[in-house]
């Protein structure tokens, strides 16, 4: 007992002489917060938030990719934004003020499509809308944005929005294919597969096969990720 | 500070509703000229889907000018309204008004030799407004073209007004009836023509689950039709004497 005070005592002055340390940007713990999302803690396959849209806009790659873009952009800016008034915000009513600028940002991407993206905002119609719903958002500044600095909480936007995209992506890519034979809307299967006899997946444009694409990237990866499996 | 109290609460509220009301007004202000002349432009590709012309956005305007001939602002006995810009009647706010109030637009397109009538349509399908344009060919009978919008239906069933399957087959269907009486294009189901072969029948094949929307497009082009019938009758009978 008395030697573990004094070495209490002999360590304490040590460490006011040490200078805090400045946590470099791309620290270890900070790349984490771009990084976990992809994989091991990925919105989609394994916090399963988001499902809904990530059923809705997979039929081809284009509005697929522009989602993510909205989605990146929404996520990021509201994580910063909640983040650096997370001091001033009133607890009682802080998740209204987190919709208020989920919301606005919405309505300003919404705005800047319909101005620069028409034929994409016809397409995504109600789903950038929707985007204000989605429970990555919330989600992430519920639980990260209110109690980190604009920083990480802008990484962790970005991350976070990245795993929810490239899943995105990925089902979108095969539905386009298998669904029309098409990738950003080029044919990529040849004419001679059809004159064969091959058929487009009229299937593979339906919602449920979303689900079943997302299902079938959760199975790999999960038999991949030795974090992901349960013991038992 | 006190972050909790309850006039802190209200000031904070306050003042984030006059920024964020502040920064999207300025937002909304500065790209409302690109959305209008996109909002146009879409019209335009609508309007010339109809005659079988179809543009990209850009050539659109261009196009409209070279096909489109002419643009009449009809009251309900046919005759022409010169003061009013056809293009720029906003049916979503004339269909409210008294029939003999309103002002019916008429597009009168010439393409490869061929005369067109491009009348606008707007109805209610079932969860919200559903609009489009027909093209009627030089005997004001029969039906050249046809192209649906809708604001919210559901997508895949009542959203399914915008495909080309669905709006294929109100092409050469006739909108008088063998009585002579206008009765424009039904959308049924069960007509026994699924390929819509038969042209003289006044009915195309409707879209399975989405039976209400595919009425309120039949009841939208009866009721838009009625409307141009002096005009039509004035039109065929000048026909008929040439």
């Amino acid at each position: 007992m008395a030697a573990k005070e004094k070495n209490k005592t002999q360590k304490k002055p040590l460490v006011l002489f040490v200078k805090e340390e400045k946590e470099p940007l791309f620290s270890k713990k900070n790349r984490a917060l771009m990084t976990d999302p992809l994989n091991d803690n990925n919105p989609i396959t394994v916090q399963v938030l988001g499902i809904c849209s990530a059923l809705a806009i997979t039929v081809q790659l284009k509005p697929a990719i522009v989602m993510s873009v909205a989605v990146l952009f929404v996520l990021a800016m509201s994580n910063v934004i909640v983040s650096v008034m997370r001091n001033l915000i009133p607890n009682r009513i802080r998740i209204i003020v987190q919709l208020v600028v989920v919301a606005a940002l919405v309505v300003i991407v919404d705005l800047v499509l319909k101005a620069f993206l028409y034929d994409v905002s016809k397409q995504l119609s109600v789903f950038v809308g929707l985007i204000i719903t989605n429970c990555i958002v919330m989600g992430r500044l519920e639980a990260f944005a209110l109690g980190n600095g604009p920083w990480k909480s802008f990484l962790d936007g970005i991350g976070n929005a990245a795993g929810y995209a490239w899943i995105l992506i990925a089902v979108a890519f095969f539905r386009e294919l298998l669904g029309s034979g098409k990738l950003f809307g080029l044919q990529v299967i040849p004419d001679s597969f059809y004159s064969l006899g091959y058929v487009n997946n009229g299937l593979m444009l339906l919602s449920p096969m979303a689900l079943i694409t997302v299902g079938v990237i959760i199975w790999i990866q999960r038999s991949k990720n030795r974090k992901l499996i349960e013991k038992n | 500070m006190n972050t909790s109290s309850n006039s802190y609460t209200f000031l904070f509220s306050i003042a984030m509703v006059v920024v964020v009301g502040a920064l999207l007004s300025f937002v909304a202000v500065s790209t409302k000229t690109r959305i209008n002349k996109n909002v146009r432009l879409e019209k335009m590709q609508n309007i010339l889907s109809t005659v079988g012309i179809n543009v990209d956005r850009d050539a659109a305007e261009a196009e409209y000018n070279k096909v489109i001939k002419e643009e009449l602002s009809l009251k309900n006995d046919g005759s022409v309204n010169e003061s009013v810009d056809a293009f720029e009647i906003d049916l979503a706010k004339e269909v409210k008004k008294d029939e003999s109030d309103q002002i019916y637009p008429l597009y009168i397109a010439e393409n490869n030799g061929q005369k067109y009538y491009i009348i606008p349509l707007r109805g209610a399908g079932l969860w919200d407004a559903i609009w489009g344009y027909i093209s009627l060919a030089e005997d004001l009978n029969t039906v050249k073209g046809a192209v649906f919008d809708h604001k919210g239906e559901t997508p895949g069933l009542g959203g399914e007004i915008t495909t080309t399957w669905f709006q294929e087959q109100f092409k050469d269907e006739k909108i008088f009836n063998a009585n002579s009486q206008l009765v424009g294009v039904a959308s049924v189901k069960g007509n026994n023509d699924p390929s819509g072969s038969k042209k003289d029948d006044n009915q195309v094949d409707a879209i399975s689950g989405a039976t209400i929307t595919s009425d309120g497009v039949t009841n939208m082009i009866q009721e838009r039709l009625s409307h141009y019938k002096a005009y039509i009758d004035k039109q065929k009978s000048s026909l008929a004497q040439k």
